[in-house]
């Protein structure tokens, strides 16, 4: 039965070893896992079919480091919350999209490219989500430099 | 084929956050396309979030959603606390859970009311609504509002429940659950609302798990999620109650859902009660000096579904990153599955069905499209189109 | 009594504009028509198109996107009309005036005749100020 996250985490080092940068477990059902960003559809499909982990949602942010995403998973049987964490640099950032995968991603992916301009390649439609009209193009209100 | 007649809804009907645009691309009778716009109730709290201290926070994520005031708080608090490893105490657990339970009854009954409404069903609308008021008058009692009940802190809650106040709400909720009854009887045994949202927009086990929809969207669709059981937080591992879920995925199982989870929420309430009244040790709140650097992130099940908060801290009085994901969020992408192929006047009741918070009835009905200039129909004809239908129904019965 | 006394005096009907708000305000505007409360008895009602209105209500802060809708509303009205702004976030914009979508308080985009603060305000502060409004005639 996979459930913690020390599990999860072994077995993702066995299939996708160089790609995991880094990882911290916080308790019982919370660990960050820090992977390449070539590698996230990977890892993603195989939380999402092989592990049947539900996507909540991702955050991003913008930090020294340059934009930083955490891919929030849940599985539901164990109450477990994976993060992984994705660091773009801050020269156009762009990354693959994960609507091919499961719809829930199409409209966080379009918040994340209006408020801080990060890129989804192969998304369907990056139109604005939210903000049609109130700030022009290319600015991004959750950019550290806005106002 | 001729060319599509559009339909608006909205913008204005509050969801959770954003009351959103949807305009049905129309063939007919037939919803061949549905398109959203939101951004109309965009206030950018998460932004505003990172310029207020912890405390001040809680205030704001109260006013995410006015419905789900109790809920927002609850994941936020959750969250602090994972971040700062504090526990708390049992007692503050059961007022939490209090608290908690009867929001989503009386979230459930708006819901009910504005069904019936959208149905043509007036009078359900009035008597749920009716049988709300008890409820909120037991939370002006309990936290001196209405809404926006200001209970949680981190670390605890901000006001008790006296002994005094715990006979006063067992009565009201034993008054409540006959009327629950009878409500619940109206709505079941009714053979128009069962024609009306049998087999009408239904979302299957796979819909829901490509959308990730949550609460009783997915329950009514047979995937059990729900995270008071899945990852238990404040006083639900200590009470008995089960998961409500059904099968069919359509509009009636979603009712059906929603009003047997009423029941076990007054339970849930009844067990809390009666142990608040023995568990008097260690106060209603821990004190919390100061918030270490972390992230965290806090769940709570809302009367729609899962509230998702994450936050960054960088051990400073305020948040680095807050994000907050709201259950409408993902519910309301499925509107895409649910209405394409239905036909108009089945189309409200279908939007109707993940609860996006149905708030308000009117809403801004413009003559014609904002950006296109085509001729669209009001929400007045849509609502008129749904009421119809149910005549004809009733008459044909 | 002339003829604007006349139909300002009964049955004054009403069109709800929600802006960005969290929908306490936009229930609490629905609970007053519900039984408890029922203002539905002196003739108010919500109805659909403010081309019917003799009252528009405005709760929750005003943003960017939503302004250009409340002036098209406001220039839709039939005149002379009644605006009411509902709750602290319609009176200056409350907890919201800081954000960065924010697009003033109500009054600055278009006249406000009564005000009716409070987070939400009370059925019963709604009914004082429906009170206020049917003594407060249109110019």
């Amino acid at each position: 039965m996979m459930g913690k996250p020390e599990d999860i985490i072994k077995d993702l080092k066995g299939i996708f070893s160089i790609d995991i940068l880094d990882d911290s477990i916080k308790s019982e059902t919370r660990a960050s896992i820090q992977i390449a960003e070539k590698a996230l559809p990977e890892i993603s499909k195989y939380f999402h079919e092989d592990l049947h982990f539900r996507f909540i949602i991702a955050s991003a942010l913008e930090s020294k480091r340059g934009f930083e995403i955490y891919y929030h998973f849940s599985d539901d049987q164990t109450g477990c919350v994976i993060n992984l964490h994705v660091i773009l640099p801050t020269e156009n950032p762009e990354i693959e999209s994960l609507t091919a995968l499961f719809e829930a991603a199409n409209w966080m992916e379009r918040e994340m490219h209006e408020l801080l301009g990060i890129n989804f390649l192969n998304h369907p439609n990056l139109e604005k989500l939210i903000s049609e009209g109130n700030w022009a193009e290319g600015v991004y209100p959750y950019r550290k430099n806005y106002e | 084929m001729s060319k599509p007649t559009i339909i608006p809804i909205g913008p204005y009907h509050p969801l959770q956050e954003e009351p959103e645009l949807f305009k049905l691309y129309c063939d007919g009778e037939i919803v061949r396309d549905i398109k959203w716009e939101t951004g109309y109730n965009h206030r950018g709290i998460e932004k505003l979030s990172e310029s207020k201290t912890f405390d001040q926070v809680f205030f704001l994520v109260e006013r995410v959603c006015g419905i789900c005031s109790t809920s927002h708080p609850f994941a936020f608090a959750n969250c602090m606390e994972e971040i700062a490893g504090v526990e708390v105490p049992d007692r503050a657990k059961y007022i939490r859970t209090i608290i908690g339970e009867m929001e989503r009854i009386h979230s459930h009954l708006l819901w009910v009311g504005l069904a019936g409404h959208f149905l043509g069903y007036n009078t359900v609308f009035m008597w749920s609504w009716k049988y709300r008021e008890p409820v909120l008058d037991l939370f002006e009692m309990i936290t001196g509002n209405r809404n926006s009940y200001a209970m949680f802190k981190i670390g605890g809650v901000r006001r008790d429940i006296p002994d005094n106040m715990i006979p006063v709400m067992q009565k009201e909720l034993d008054a409540l659950k006959l009327k629950l009854n009878l409500l619940t009887g109206a709505v079941m045994d009714d053979p128009v609302i069962h024609a009306r949202t049998k087999g009408v927009g239904i979302l299957t086990r796979e819909d829901i798990i490509d959308f990730a929809a949550v609460g009783p969207t997915a329950r009514a669709s047979g995937v059990a999620i729900d995270v008071r059981k899945d990852d238990p937080y404040a006083a639900y591992p200590l009470v008995n109650w089960k998961v409500i879920t059904s099968e069919a995925g359509d509009v009636f199982a979603k009712t059906e859902v929603r009003l047997l989870e009423m029941y076990e929420s007054v339970s849930i309430i009844e067990q809390c009660l009666e142990k608040l009244k023995k568990e008097k040790e260690g106060g209603i709140d821990v004190r919390v000096k100061n918030v270490p650097e972390g992230i965290g992130t806090g769940r709570a099940e809302a009367p729609r579904g899962e509230v998702f908060h994450f936050v960054i801290t960088d051990g400073g009085y305020t948040p680095v990153r807050h994000k907050i994901r709201a259950p409408s969020y993902v519910n309301i992408a499925t509107f895409k599955k649910s209405c394409v192929g239905q036909s108009i006047s089945d189309a409200t009741i279908s939007l109707a069905a993940v609860d996006p918070c149905y708030c308000c009835t009117e809403r801004m009905a413009m003559a014609y499209d904002y950006h296109t200039r085509i001729a669209m129909m009001g929400t007045a004809d849509l609502l008129r189109m749904s009421r119809e239908k149910t005549d004809n129904i009733r008459s044909s019965l | 009594m002339a003829f604007k006394d006349f139909i300002f005096k009964k049955s004054l009907w009403l069109f709800h504009f929600g802006g960005a708000s969290c929908n306490n305000c936009d229930i609490e505007i629905l609970d007053c028509l519900t039984p408890r409360y029922d203002v539905e008895r002196f003739g108010m009602q919500l109805v659909g198109s403010i081309r019917h209105a003799d009252v528009l209500l405005v709760n929750g802060s005003i943003n960017k996107k939503d302004k250009v809708r409340l002036l098209e509303i406001y220039h839709q009205a039939p005149k002379p009309i009644l605006v009411v702004a509902i709750g602290a976030c319609g009176c200056t914009g409350g907890i919201f005036a800081e954000g960065n979508t924010f697009a003033g308080p109500v009054d600055k985009i278009i006249p406000v005749d009564v005000y009716i603060p409070g987070c939400p305000p009370k059925p019963e502060a709604i009914i004082g100020g429906i009170v206020n409004l049917i003594n407060k005639q249109p110019a």
